[in-house]
C-alpha cells in the first residue's frame, strides 16, 4: 500500500503510532499486519454503511405511512449473484493476502538469530545460544531477525508479543517458531494468551529491543559464562552419548558432525531432515529414527532430560561442524572423570533429578 | 395444481381415521407415517453413532501410523481365540435379533420371547468374555495408567513376540488406551442393548409387538445390529492387522 | 421477478377473546407438565429453564465485568476468576445459547409451521428435558462443589493433568446436555421429513423451519463428536488412559481437533435458528415475502455443510501444517457468504415493504446491525495473518459476542416478542418494550466494541489481571455492560406481567403468514382442529388477504 501513496501511508502510520487506539509497531511484520487490518476495517465499514443505509433507507422510505401498500418481490438471480460474488471476491483477497502474511510470519529468513522459549507454568524461560537465561525478558537486538523456537514443559502456552503482530503456541512435546525483526529500541510486552492455569494472567514478560551495540554489550555481560552449546556438550558427555556416537567411523552410533539441516536416510527407507525437531524427538524416540545402517540400540531419554536440557543438546549438535568437538568432548569427560569436581553444575541442571 | 392428489390422500386419511389400531400414537396421521418416521429416527441415531466411534477410529488411524511397531506389540498381546469366539457370539446375536424381528412379523409371540432371551444370552456372553479378556489385562498390568508395565515389551517372554525399544514401548499404552476407550464404548452399548432387551422381553410377554405394530422391535434389532457392525470393525483393528502368530 | 400489491390491516383486538381450552389449560397440575408429551408444554419447560440458567450465565458475566474493571486482582482472586469465566462460558454455551431458540420456539413452532399435531417422537422431546436438566444439574453440581477452571474450551494437557477441580463433573454435564441437543436435532428433522401436511411442500416450509432444519443437522452429526472427546478427557484424569497426553505418546492436538469439529459447527447450531427467526419477523412486519426464498433456505443449509469443514481456523497459530491451514482458511472465506447472502436478502426485503417497527422488528434490526460487524471481524480471523495477531485476545471475544450476543440473543428476543402472542395469548406491553430492545442495542455496543481495540491493542482473553493500560477501553466495557443488564433485566419483569394484565392478543396479531398465526392464541394441545391443506407459499400475503377468518382451509 506504501506504493500507493507514500503521503498518505506517512500520515496514516503516523497517526496510528500515536492513537491509543494501535499498538506500536515495532517489528518488521507489524505495517504489513496493519495494512491488512486496515483493508479489512475498510471492508467492515462499507458493509456495514451498505446493510445500515438499507435499512435505514427502506425503513425510512417504505415505512407503513408511506407505503401502505407492500409489493411482493420474488428476487432477482441478477442481484444476489452481485451480493454472492462480490462479498466472495473480497473475502477471497482477504485470503490470499491473509495467507501471504501468515507465510511471512511463519516462514522465518534464514539468517534469523536462534532464541529458545521455554513456556512452564506460569512463566517465560528465554535461552540464547550465547548461554544468557532470562526468566520473563528477552532481550533482542533491532534490525535483525530473531528466530524463536518455542516449547512448552507442561500445558498449552501461547508467546505473543502484540507490538510485534505475531504469536504463536508454546505446545507440549513439539517445537514451534516464529520470528520478527524489531525496529524500535524499547520494551514490548510478552503475553501468554492460551488459558494455562491459576496464574494465566500473570504469565507477562517484557521484550526489551536494543540498538546492537546495547544488545552486544547485555549479552557480554549477562552470559553465564557457558554457552547453550557447551552446556549440550557436557550433557552430552555426562548422559555418556559420545561411547556410541564418538565419531568414529567404526563407532555404534552415526557420526553427528555437520548432520543439522542434513537429509537423513532411514530405516525404514524414508528420509528426513534432521532439524531442531526432528533431534529433538530422536533423543526421546530414538527407535523411531533409526538412521539406515545403524542397529536400533539407542536408549530413550525420555523423563530423563528436561527441556532446557533438551535445548543445549539440540543447540550442541547444531555446532558440530566436523568431529574436532566430539573428540573434545571425549577428552573433557576423560579429563573430569579424573578430576574430584566432576560434572559442572549446569551440566547437572540439565539432567532431571 | 395437485388438489386431486391431496384429496384422496385425505380419502385415505379418513379412512384410517376410523380404524384407529390402538398403537397409532394420536399425532401421525397412519400408521404408514408413524412406521417410517420410527424407521428415520432410528436411522439417523444410528448417523449420530457413526459419528460418536467415528472420533475414535480417527484416533486410532492416526497413532497406528505414527506408532506402528507398538500398534503391532499390543494387538498381539490380545487372545484372538477369545476375540474370535466373542466375534461368533455377537454374529449368532444378531442372528437370533433378526429371528425376533421375523417371529414379531409372523406374529409368533412364544418364538419372539425366545429369540430375545436367545440374544440377551449371547450378549451376556459377550460381555462375560469380555470381562475375562480385560482381567488378564488388569494382570499383565497392561492397563493404561499408573500400574502400565511396559516390561513384557521390552523383555517378552514369548519368543515369538519383536522385542520393542523401551521408546516404542511406551506406545503401547495409546494402544491399550484406544482398544478400552473403544471396547468399552462398545460394551457400554452393549449394556444399554441388554438392558432395552429386559424391557422388551416383558412387554413382548404382555402381548406387544405381535399385533401388527413391530417398529420397535425392527429399530431396536437395528441399534442391535449396528452395535455388531461396530464390532466387526473393532474385531480386525485390534485383533487381528499385522498379527504374526 | 413477479409483483403484486398487497394491504395488510391489523386487526382490531378489542373484541379478542381467549380460547376456552388451550394447551395451557387443558390439564392442570405439576404432573401434567412434568410428563406430557406436547411439544409446546416441553418449550415451556425448556423456556423456563433456559432462562433460569440465562441469569445464572449472566451472574458470572456480571462478575468477570465488574473484575475487569480494575488492572489488579481486586475483586476475585485469579482462580477464583478462571472458575467464573469458565462457568459463565460452559453455561451460556452448551446450556443457554445451544438450546435456546431451537428448544424453545422451534419445539413450539416447528409441527405448527408445518401443520402437524406434535413432532415425531414426543417421549424423546420430554426425555431430551430431562437429560438437559439433568446436564444442568451436573454442571451445577460441579458448580456448588467448587468450580471447574478449563475455560469451556476444556484444553488437554490443562484439563486431563493440571487441574484440581470438577473437570469430570462438568464433562459429564456436558456430555448429557449434548444428547439433549442430539435428541432435539433428530426429532426436527425426522418431524420435518415426515410430518409435512398435505400440500406442504419443501419449498413452502417457512424459513424458521429451513434454518432449523441446517441446524438440526448440525447438532445430530457433531455433538457426538464432542461426547467421544470429553468421555476420552474424562477417563484421561480419572484412569489415566494416553489418548491426549503427549508424555505417553498421545498428541493434545488432536484433542483440539476433535474439540473444535464439534465447537465450530457449534457456532452454526447457535446462530441458524436466531437467523430463522430473524426471516420471519423482516417479513412479517414489511408484510412482504423473504427476497430470493431459495437463495435463503439453501444457504442455510450451505452454512451447515460448509460449518463441517473450517474447524481448523481455531488452529492457526497452533504448529499446524501451512499448506493445511490454507486449505481450512479458504474454506472459512467461503463459509462467510451464505451470510452474507442472507444479510443483504434480508436488507432487500425491506424493498417496497410496508413496513412497521414494532419491537421484535427493532431487535431484528439490531440483529442485522450487530450480525454484520460480527460477521465480517470472522473475516479477520479467517484470514491466517491476521489471526496470528487478533486470536485468543479480547478481540475474538469481542467478535463471538457480536455474533452470539448481539446476533443469537436479539435474535431470541426478536422471536419471543415475536411469538408471545401466540404463546401465551397476550400482548407483551409495546412501549417499554421498544425501550428494552434500544437499551439492550446501547448497552451490547458498549459492552463489546471496546474490546476489538482492547484485542487489537493485545490484551489476552481470559486474564484476571491486565497492565493498566488497557483500563480505559475495560471501564467502558464495564459501563457498557451495566447498561445491558437493565436491557436483559427489563424484558423478566414485562414479560411475566404481561401474562396477566397483557392485552388479549387474538389469532393474528401481526397478520403475518405462518400456520402458527392461523390457529388459536394459545393453541389447542392438538395445534389443528383438522389437519390443513396447505396450497401456497411461505410469506403469500395475498393468500393471507383473501382470508376471511384468517383461518386456513381445513379437511372435512
Amino acid at each position: 500500500m506504501s506504493h500507493i501513496s507514500p503521503v498518505l501511508w506517512q500520515f496514516l502510520t503516523n497517526w496510528m503510532k500515536a492513537s491509543p487506539l494501535f499498538p506500536p509497531e515495532a517489528s518488521t511484520i507489524a505495517p504489513y499486519a496493519d495494512a491488512l487490518y486496515l483493508f479489512l476495517v475498510v471492508i467492515t465499514i462499507i458493509g456495514l454503511v451498505l446493510v445500515g443505509a438499507l435499512v435505514v433507507g427502506f425503513s425510512v422510505r417504505y415505512r407503513k405511512e408511506r407505503s401502505p401498500e407492500a409489493t411482493q418481490i420474488e428476487g432477482s438471480t441478477l442481484l444476489e449473484a452481485t451480493w454472492t460474488l462480490i462479498p466472495l471476491g473480497l473475502f477471497l483477497i482477504a485470503f490470499v493476502w491473509g495467507a501471504l502474511l501468515y507465510f511471512r510470519i511463519y516462514n522465518p529468513p534464514t539468517n534469523a538469530m536462534q532464541v529458545y522459549v521455554v513456556g512452564k507454568q506460569w512463566m517465560w524461560k528465554a535461552e540464547h545460544p550465547g548461554g544468557q537465561h532470562e526468566i520473563n525478558a528477552l532481550h533482542i537486538p533491532i534490525g535483525r531477525p530473531v528466530q524463536v523456537t518455542l516449547i512448552s514443559q507442561d500445558v498449552f502456552h501461547s508467546f505473543s508479543v502484540p507490538d510485534f503482530r505475531v504469536k504463536r503456541e508454546a505446545i507440549p512435546g513439539r517445537y514451534t517458531t516464529v520470528w520478527f525483526e524489531a525496529t524500535q529500541p524499547g520494551r514490548y510486552h510478552i503475553f501468554c494468551t492460551q488459558y494455562c492455569g491459576t496464574e494465566h494472567s500473570g504469565m507477562i514478560g517484557w521484550v526489551t529491543a536494543m540498538t546492537p551495540d546495547a544488545y552486544a554489550a547485555w549479552a557480554a555481560g549477562s552470559t553465564s559464562g557457558a554457552s547453550l552449546a557447551q552446556n549440550g556438550e557436557r550433557l552430552f558427555a555426562s548422559l555418556g552419548c559420545n561411547a556410541c556416537h564418538s565419531g568414529d567411523p567404526a563407532a555404534r552410533g552415526p557420526n553427528l558432525a555437520g548432520v543439522y539441516d542434513s537429509r537423513i536416510r532411514l530405516q525404514d527407507g524414508t528420509t528426513a531432515v534432521a532439524d531442531d525437531a526432528y533431534l529433538r524427538d530422536a533423543i526421546l524416540n530414538p527407535s523411531q529414527h533409526v538412521p539406515a545402517g545403524y542397529a536400533p540400540i539407542m536408549p530413550t531419554y525420555q523423563g530423563q532430560i528436561n527441556e532446557d536440557g533438551m535445548i543445549d543438546l539440540v543447540e550442541y549438535i547444531k555446532s558440530l561442524h566436523s568431529n574436532f568437538r566430539v573428540q573434545q568432548t571425549l577428552n573433557t569427560t576423560q579429563l573430569s572423570s579424573t578430576q574430584t569436581n566432576g560434572a559442572t553444575p549446569s551440566a547437572a541442571a540439565g539432567v532431571k533429578p | 395444481m395437485d388438489s386431486p392428489a391431496i384429496a384422496t390422500v385425505n380419502g385415505e386419511m379418513q379412512a384410517e381415521a376410523h380404524a384407529h389400531p390402538a398403537y397409532l400414537r394420536h399425532h401421525f396421521e397412519t400408521v404408514e407415517q408413524q412406521r417410517e418416521a420410527a424407521s428415520f429416527g432410528m436411522w439417523l441415531f444410528l448417523l449420530t453413532e457413526v459419528m460418536f466411534f467415528g472420533g475414535m477410529f480417527m484416533a486410532y488411524l492416526i497413532y497406528r501410523n505414527w506408532y506402528h511397531a507398538a500398534f503391532v506389540a499390543g494387538s498381539n498381546t490380545l487372545n484372538i481365540w477369545l476375540g474370535t469366539i466373542n466375534t461368533a457370539v455377537l454374529i449368532c446375536s444378531s442372528f437370533t435379533m433378526a429371528m425376533a424381528v421375523y417371529s414379531a412379523e409372523k406374529r409368533r409371540r412364544k418364538s419372539l420371547v425366545t429369540y430375545l432371551i436367545l440374544t440377551i444370552v449371547l450378549g451376556l456372553a459377550f460381555l462375560g468374555i469380555k470381562a475375562v479378556e480385560y482381567a488378564e489385562k488388569f494382570e499383565l498390568h497392561q492397563v493404561p495408567g499408573a500400574s502400565f508395565s511396559i516390561e513384557q515389551f521390552v523383555h517378552p517372554t514369548d519368543p515369538k513376540a519383536v522385542a520393542l525399544a523401551p521408546d516404542m514401548a511406551e506406545k503401547t499404552q495409546v494402544y491399550f488406551s484406544l482398544y478400552f476407550a473403544m471396547t468399552g464404548m462398545h460394551a457400554l452399548h452393549m449394556i444399554i442393548g441388554i438392558s432395552i432387551l429386559l424391557i422388551l422381553v416383558v412387554r413382548a410377554l404382555g402381548g406387544a409387538y405381535t399385533e401388527g405394530h413391530m417398529s420397535t422391535i425392527e429399530n431396536f434389532g437395528l441399534y442391535w445390529h449396528f452395535v455388531d457392525i461396530v464390532w466387526i470393525f473393532l474385531f480386525p483393528l485390534l485383533y487381528l492387522i499385522s498379527r504374526y502368530r | 421477478m413477479s409483483s403484486a400489491n398487497t394491504i395488510v390491516q391489523l386487526p382490531d383486538q378489542s373484541t379478542a377473546q381467549l380460547p376456552r381450552k388451550h394447551y395451557l389449560n387443558q390439564e392442570l397440575g405439576l404432573k401434567s407438565w412434568l410428563l406430557t408429551g406436547d411439544h409446546k408444554r416441553i418449550a415451556m419447560l425448556y423456556l423456563f429453564s433456559i432462562t433460569f440458567f440465562f441469569f445464572i450465565g449472566g451472574a458470572f458475566a456480571s462478575l468477570i465485568r465488574l473484575q475487569l474493571l480494575t488492572p489488579g486482582s481486586d475483586l476475585l482472586a485469579p482462580d477464583t476468576y478462571n472458575k467464573v469465566f469458565s462457568m459463565h462460558g460452559i453455561v451460556m454455551i452448551f446450556l443457554f445459547l445451544v438450546p435456546s431458540v431451537p428448544a424453545t420456539l422451534g419445539n413450539f413452532l416447528i409441527p405448527i409451521m408445518i401443520g402437524a399435531k406434535d413432532l415425531a417422537f414426543p417421549k424423546i422431546n420430554l426425555l431430551s428435558w430431562y437429560l438437559f436438566v439433568a446436564g444442568g444439574l451436573f454442571i451445577l453440581a460441579a458448580m456448588i462443589l467448587g468450580g471447574v477452571d478449563t475455560g469451556w474450551t476444556f484444553t488437554t494437557p490443562l484439563s486431563t493433568h493440571y487441574l484440581n477441580t470438577h473437570v469430570v463433573t462438568a464433562a459429564l454435564g456436558i456430555f448429557i446436555a449434548g444428547f439433549a441437543s442430539i435428541l432435539t436435532g433428530l426429532n426436527f428433522i425426522v418431524t420435518i421429513h415426515r410430518m409435512r401436511a398435505p400440500g406442504m411442500t419443501w419449498f413452502r416450509l417457512p424459513l424458521f423451519v429451513w434454518g432449523h432444519y441446517a441446524a438440526s443437522i448440525l447438532m445430530v452429526l457433531g455433538t457426538p463428536v464432542l461426547a467421544i472427546t470429553l468421555v476420552l478427557v474424562a477417563l484421561e484424569r480419572t484412569i489415566g488412559i494416553g489418548v491426549f497426553d503427549p508424555t505417553k505418546g498421545g498428541d493434545p492436538l488432536l484433542f483440539q481437533h476433535l474439540f473444535w469439529f464439534y465447537s465450530h459447527p457449534a457456532v452454526y447450531i447457535m446462530i441458524l435458528p436466531g437467523m430463522a427467526v430473524i426471516s420471519e419477523v423482516i417479513s412479517t412486519f414489511s408484510r412482504k415475502r423473504i427476497f430470493g426464498y431459495t437463495a435463503v433456505a439453501f444457504s442455510s443449509v450451505a452454512i451447515a455443510i460448509f460449518g463441517f469443514f473450517v474447524w481448523e481456523h481455531h488452529m492457526f497459530i497452533m504448529g499446524v501444517s501451512n499448506y493445511s491451514a490454507l486449505v481450512f482458511s479458504l474454506l472459512t472465506m467461503l463459509v462467510a457468504v451464505p451470510s452474507a447472502i442472507k444479510i443483504f436478502n434480508w436488507s432487500a426485503t425491506l424493498y417496497k415493504g410496508s413496513i412497521t417497527f414494532e419491537t421484535p422488528m427493532l431487535y431484528a434490526f439490531g440483529f442485522l446491525g450487530l450480525f454484520t460487524i460480527g460477521g465480517l471481524t470472522g473475516v479477520f480471523l479467517g484470514s491466517m495473518g491476521m489471526d496470528v495477531h487478533l486470536t485468543e485476545t479480547y478481540f475474538i471475544v469481542a467478535h463471538f459476542h457480536f455474533v452470539m450476543v448481539g446476533g443469537m440473543l436479539m435474535a431470541y428476543l426478536a422471536g419471543m416478542h415475536f411469538w408471545w402472542p401466540k404463546i401465551t395469548g397476550r400482548m407483551y406491553p409495546e412501549a417499554i418494550s421498544k425501550l428494552a430492545a434500544v437499551v439492550t442495542f446501547i448497552g451490547f455496543i458498549f459492552t463489546f466494541f471496546p474490546q476489538f481495540i482492547l484485542g487489537y491493542l493485545g490484551m489476552p482473553r481470559r486474564y484476571a489481571s491486565y497492565p493498566p493500560e488497557f483500563q480505559v477501553l475495560n471501564v467502558l466495557s464495564t459501563a457498557g455492560a451495566s447498561i445491558l443488564a437493565v436491557g436483559y433485566l427489563l424484558p423478566m419483569l414485562y414479560m411475566p406481567w404481561s401474562l396477566k394484565y397483557g392485552k388479549i392478543a387474538g389469532n393474528n396479531p401481526w397478520q403475518a403468514t405462518g400456520l402458527e398465526w392461523q390457529i388459536t392464541s394459545p393453541p389447542l394441545t392438538e395445534n389443528f382442529v383438522e389437519t390443513p391443506i396447505v396450497d401456497h407459499e411461505a410469506y403469500d400475503y395475498e393468500w393471507l388477504a383473501n382470508q376471511t377468518e384468517h383461518e386456513v382451509k381445513t379437511v372435512g
